[in-house]
C-alpha cells in the first residue's frame, strides 16, 4: 500500500490533503458500485450482491491484467464479470416468490466465493497497475505529487455521473428505467416488458460495480488481496439512499466517504495515535449514522423509486 | 410482437372508425366471462356500457384492447375483421382506454407521462421541442393539466384528467372509459364528460363508457348497451329507456331503490370529540392543519371534500394508523389514541377506504379476517390458545347474515372481490352489538348498486340505534344522501359547516374547491 501522504515536509497540511487524495482514490469503487446500485435501483430492483461484484471485478481486473500484461483488458474483464453476476442476480431475483434482498445476500457469498477461489494463485504475482493522471506535477513536493496522482477511472465515473442524470432524464431508456421502477402496473400498460427492463438495469448496474472492483486492484491499493473490497460495496449500497437516488448526489456521497476513508490513515501519519482504530471506522460510523437520520418511520424518502423492494 | 401489421395510420383520418364487437365468447377454465356478446360503437356517438360488477364490461373492452384473446367472436373495424393481439394494436386502430386505476408513473411529470406514454418517441427526448408541442396540445385540449408538476402532487381529479388527455394525445379516436368519473367531485363529472361530449358531437371521437351511475348515462350518452353475468341483457337508445328499465336489465328483476329512513335518536350524547388536530403527509408536509370536530350519538357527519386535502390523514389519525403532530382525540370524554384496549372499551369501529389495505390481512382466510377484533377473548379464545371451532361459527354466520359471497370460511380474503372484501370488512365492524362510534371513509369506492345499498342501509341502521359516525367520502350523492350534518375539508382545513337541512349545494361545491 503506498502510503496517502509524506506528513515530514507538510506536517499538519498532510490530513487535508490525504484526505482530498482519498476522495479521488478511495471515493472511486464508491462511486461505481453506487453509480451501478443507482440505476438498479431505478428500475426498482436492489441488488446487495454488488459487494460479491466488485470482489470479482478486482480479482477479474487483476488476474487478467497479469496474464495479458494490459491493464485495461483487465478493466475490461472486471466490467465482463460483473455482467455475468448481474445476469444471475436479474434472473433469480425476478422469479416469482423470490425475494432481492435474500438473492443479494446469496450473491455476496457468490460472488466473494468465486473471487477467492479463482482469486489464490494471484494473491502473490504483481501485475501491471493502470497508468495515472498526474495533476500535481506542479509542485515540488512528492507527497503532492503522490496525492494528486489520479487514476482515468475516476475521471470516466466523474463524467458517468452526469451523464447518468442526463440519461435518466432524457432518453426514452431512461425513462423506461423510471416507469418501471416507480409505478410497474402504468410500465405494463404502457406495453413495456418490466423483466427485460430491469433485467438490462441489474446488469449494467453490476458492469459499474465491476469496473469500481478493477479500481481497487488496479489502481488504489493496486493489489489483490481478499480482504480488499471490506464491506464498500455494501457501503455504496447505503450511499445511494442517501444520494436519494440522484447520480449527482451519489457523486458528492462517493467523495465523502472515500474521504472518509482516508480519515484514520491521515492522522495516523502525523503521529496521533490514539483512536486510530476509531478513524478507521469512519466509513461504517459515517454509514450507520446516515442511515439512522435518513430513516422514519413518519415519513417517506424522496426519490425513493415506488415499487423498490416490493414483490412486483 | 405484433401478429398484424396494421396498415392503416389513423392520425390522417379525421373522423373515428365504426368497432363492432361480434358473438363474442370469453372462458376462464370453467368460468364463462361473456356469452356472446355484440356491440356496436357507431362513429362520433357517446355509448354506455352498463353491467353490475362481474358481468364482463371488464372482460369484453380487455378483449378489444387485446389484453385477453377471446375464445370466439372477432373485432370489426370499419368493417373489416382486425385481430388485436396487445393495446399497441389497438393503438394502432385508434383505439385508446383509460383505466380504472391510474396507469401514469407517480414520480414523474405530466410532461415525462405524456410522453412516455407515445409509442413512436425517438431514443432521446429533445426536451425544448417536446415542450413547445406539448404546450401546443395542451392549449387546444378540452381541459388542462399543468406539465410540469409530478404525478404525485396531483389531485384525483387532475389524475383522471391526464389519463383522459394522455389518449387524446395519442390521438385515439374510439375512447374506451372505464368508470372514470369515480374519483371526480359531481361538478368535476360533468365538466369532464361534458367536455368529452363536445368532441363526441363534433365528430371527432367515439366513446365507450363503463359506468354504473344512471345519472351519466341519461345526462351524457346516446346509446346503452347493457350486460349481465357476461350475456347481452339489452341494448337501446338511452332516449327511449327509462331508468327502471335499465335497472332491470341490469340485475334481472324490477327493484325500487329502498331507502333506510333515518329515525330521529332521544339522546345525543358527544362521542367522538377532536380539537386541533394536526397532520403529516407521508412526505413530511402537513396535510391537515388543526381541524375540529364534535361527532354525536345517533348522527352521521359527513366529511366532503375532493382526495388528497387531507381527509385520509385526518382518517388514518382517528384509526390510529398516523400519530398526529398535535391536537386531542376524546372519545365519550376521555383521551383517546386508538390502542386496541381503547377501541374495545369505548367501541370503536373503522371502515377505511381501500379495506383490502387498511382493513383486512390478505392473505388470512375469510374467518380469520372476520376474527381480527375478537380473537383474543372468549368465546373464541382460551388463555393463549384459540377456538377455532368458534371463529368458524361465527364467520359463518357473518358471511349469511352480510351475504358475503366466498367459497369457504378459508379462502384468503384477498382472493375476494372488491364487494366482498368491503361486505367482510362491514360484517366484522358492523356485527358487534353496542358500537358507539364508526368512521367510515370512501366505503361505497367502486362498489356496485347492490353493494352501496347495502352499505348505505348498514351505516344509516347504526344511526338510528344510536352509534356516533363519521362518514368520510369523496361522493357527494353519497353525502348528502346519509349525513345529517356536512362538513366540507379543503387544504387540511375545515372551510364550511350545516345542517344537511339548510346545506347549500352551490356552497359546498364552491368551498370543494377551495374558494
Amino acid at each position: 500500500m503506498t502510503a496517502p501522504a509524506a506528513p515530514e515536509v507538510l506536517g499538519w497540511w498532510g490530513v487535508p490533503l490525504a484526505i482530498l487524495a482519498g476522495m479521488m482514490r478511495g471515493g472511486t469503487p464508491f462511486l461505481f458500485v453506487s453509480l451501478g446500485e443507482c440505476i438498479t435501483e431505478k428500475s426498482g430492483k436492489i441488488n446487495l450482491g454488488l459487494e460479491g461484484t466488485l470482489l470479482t471485478g478486482a480479482m477479474s481486473a487483476y488476474a487478467i491484467s497479469y496474464l495479458t500484461g494490459s491493464p485495461w483488458l483487465g478493466v475490461l474483464a472486471a466490467g465482463v464479470s460483473g455482467v455475468g453476476l448481474g445476469l444471475i442476480h436479474g434472473w433469480l431475483s425476478q422469479q416469482p416468490r423470490v425475494n432481492d434482498v435474500a438473492v443479494g445476500i446469496a450473491m455476496i457469498i457468490f460472488g466473494s466465493g468465486i473471487a477467492f477461489f479463482l482469486g489464490k494463485p494471484f494473491i502473490q504475482p504483481s501485475a501491471p497497475p493502470l497508468p495515472t493522471i498526474h495533476l500535481g506535477d506542479w509542485s515540488s513536493i512528492p507527497a503532492v505529487q503522490a496525492a494528486l496522482a489520479i487514476s482515468p477511472l475516476f475521471v470516466l465515473g466523474v463524467a458517468i455521473a452526469p451523464l447518468l442524470k442526463w440519461f435518466f432524464q432524457s432518453t426514452r431508456w431512461g425513462l423506461f428505467i423510471r416507469a418501471v421502477g416507480d409505478s410497474p402496473d402504468a410500465a405494463k400498460a404502457m406495453g413495456i416488458s418490466i423483466f427485460n427492463v430491469r433485467m438490462l438495469s441489474v446488469v449494467a448496474g453490476s458492469f459499474l460495480a465491476g469496473i469500481g472492483g478493477a479500481s481497487l486492484s488496479l489502481y488504489y491499493p493496486g493489489v489483490w488481496t481478499e480482504r480488499i473490497s471490506s464491506g464498500q460495496g455494501l457501503m455504496a449500497v447505503a450511499l445511494v439512499i442517501f444520494a436519494k437516488w440522484n447520480p449527482m448526489q451519489c457523486l458528492w456521497a462517493s467523495l465523502l466517504f472515500g474521504g472518509a476513508q482516508a480519515l484514520g490513515p491521515a492522522l495516523q501519519s502525523v503521529g496521533i495515535k490514539e483512536g486510530y482504530y476509531l478513524f478507521n471506522a469512519a466509513p461504517y460510523i459515517l454509514t450507520l449514522l446516515i442511515m439512522i437520520l435518513t430513516c422514519s418511520p413518519k415519513r417517506t424518502l424522496t426519490g425513493v423509486p415506488g415499487a423498490l423492494g416490493t414483490d412486483n | 410482437m405484433t401478429i398484424t401489421s396494421p396498415s392503416l395510420n389513423v392520425s390522417t383520418i379525421a373522423a373515428p372508425p365504426e368497432l363492432q364487437i361480434v358473438n363474442m365468447t370469453k372462458r376462464f377454465g370453467s368460468l364463462v366471462a361473456l356469452d356472446n356478446v355484440s356491440l356496436n360503437l357507431k362513429p362520433g356517438t357517446f355509448h354506455a356500457l352498463l353491467g353490475e360488477n362481474g358481468a364482463g364490461k371488464s372482460t369484453l373492452v380487455k378483449c378489444v384492447m387485446g389484453f385477453y384473446r377471446a375464445d370466439q367472436g372477432e373485432i370489426l373495424i370499419d368493417g373489416n375483421p382486425r385481430a388485436i393481439a396487445s393495446p399497441r394494436d389497438a393503438h394502432h386502430y385508434g383505439i385508446g382506454m383509460v383505466y380504472q386505476h391510474f396507469t401514469s408513473v407517480p414520480a414523474m411529470t405530466v410532461a415525462e407521462n405524456l410522453v412516455l406514454s407515445r409509442y413512436d418517441s425517438s431514443t432521446l427526448i429533445n426536451w425544448k421541442q417536446e415542450m413547445e408541442q406539448l404546450n401546443d396540445f395542451m392549449n387546444s385540449a378540452p381541459f388542462q393539466v399543468p406539465l410540469n408538476l409530478p404525478i404525485a402532487q396531483l389531485a384525483a381529479g387532475q389524475k383522471q384528467k391526464l389519463e383522459i388527455l394522455k389518449q387524446l394525445y395519442l390521438k385515439s379516436k374510439i375512447l374506451i372509459l372505464d368508470e372514470p368519473t369515480s374519483v371526480l367531485t359531481p361538478g368535476e363529472a360533468d365538466e369532464v364528460l361534458g367536455l368529452i361530449k363536445e368532441q363526441v358531437n363534433a365528430g371527432l371521437l367515439s366513446v365507450l363508457l363503463i359506468t354504473h351511475k344512471f345519472r351519466e348515462v341519461t345526462s351524457f350518452t346516446e346509446e346503452v348497451t347493457v350486460l349481465r353475468k357476461g350475456k347481452l341483457a339489452g341494448h337501446g337508445s338511452v332516449k327511449e329507456l327509462a331508468i327502471a328499465d335499465m335497472a332491470e336489465m341490469m340485475m334481472g328483476e324490477r327493484r325500487e331503490i329502498k331507502e333506510v329512513a333515518k329515525t330521529p335518536y332521544a339522546n345525543p350524547q358527544p362521542v367522538l370529540q377532536f380539537e386541533g388536530i394536526q397532520a403529516n403527509k407521508d412526505n413530511g408536509v402537513e396535510a391537515v392543519s388543526g381541524v375540529s370536530l364534535t361527532v354525536h350519538s345517533g348522527e352521521i357527519v359527513g366529511i366532503a371534500g375532493v382526495s388528497g386535502n387531507g381527509q385520509k390523514e385526518l382518517v388514518e389519525v382517528l384509526a390510529g394508523q398516523r400519530s398526529p403532530t398535535s391536537g386531542t382525540v376524546r372519545v365519550n370524554g376521555e383521551p383517546y389514541q386508538a390502542t386496541r384496549a381503547e377501541m374495545f372499551k369505548h367501541k370503536v369501529f373503522a371502515l377505511p377506504e381501500e379495506p383490502l389495505r387498511n382493513a383486512c390481512v390478505p392473505h388470512m382466510s375469510v374467518a380469520e379476517n372476520m376474527a381480527l377484533r375478537t380473537f383474543d377473548r372468549a368465546p373464541q379464545a382460551k388463555g393463549i390458545l384459540l377456538i377455532w371451532k368458534a371463529i368458524r361459527q361465527t364467520a359463518q354466520g357473518l358471511i349469511q347474515q352480510f351475504s358475503v359471497k366466498t367459497p369457504s370460511t378459508e379462502t384468503p380474503v384477498g382472493n375476494l372481490s372488491g364487494g366482498n372484501v368491503q361486505r367482510t370488512v362491514l360484517a366484522r365492524e358492523l356485527s358487534e352489538d353496542h358500537i358507539n362510534l364508526l368512521i367510515a371513509a370512501n366505503p361505497c369506492f367502486g362498489l356496485d348498486f347492490a353493494a352501496v345499498e347495502f352499505i348505505h342501509s348498514q351505516i344509516v341502521e347504526a344511526r338510528n340505534r344510536g352509534v356516533a359516525v363519521l362518514l368520510v367520502s369523496e361522493d357527494l350523492d353519497e353525502l348528502l344522501a346519509l349525513s345529517d350534518r356536512i362538513v366540507v375539508i379543503s387544504s387540511g382545513q375545515f372551510v364550511y359547516e350545516s345542517a344537511i337541512a339548510e346545506a347549500d349545494f352551490g356552497a359546498i361545491g364552491r368551498s370543494m374547491a377551495g374558494h
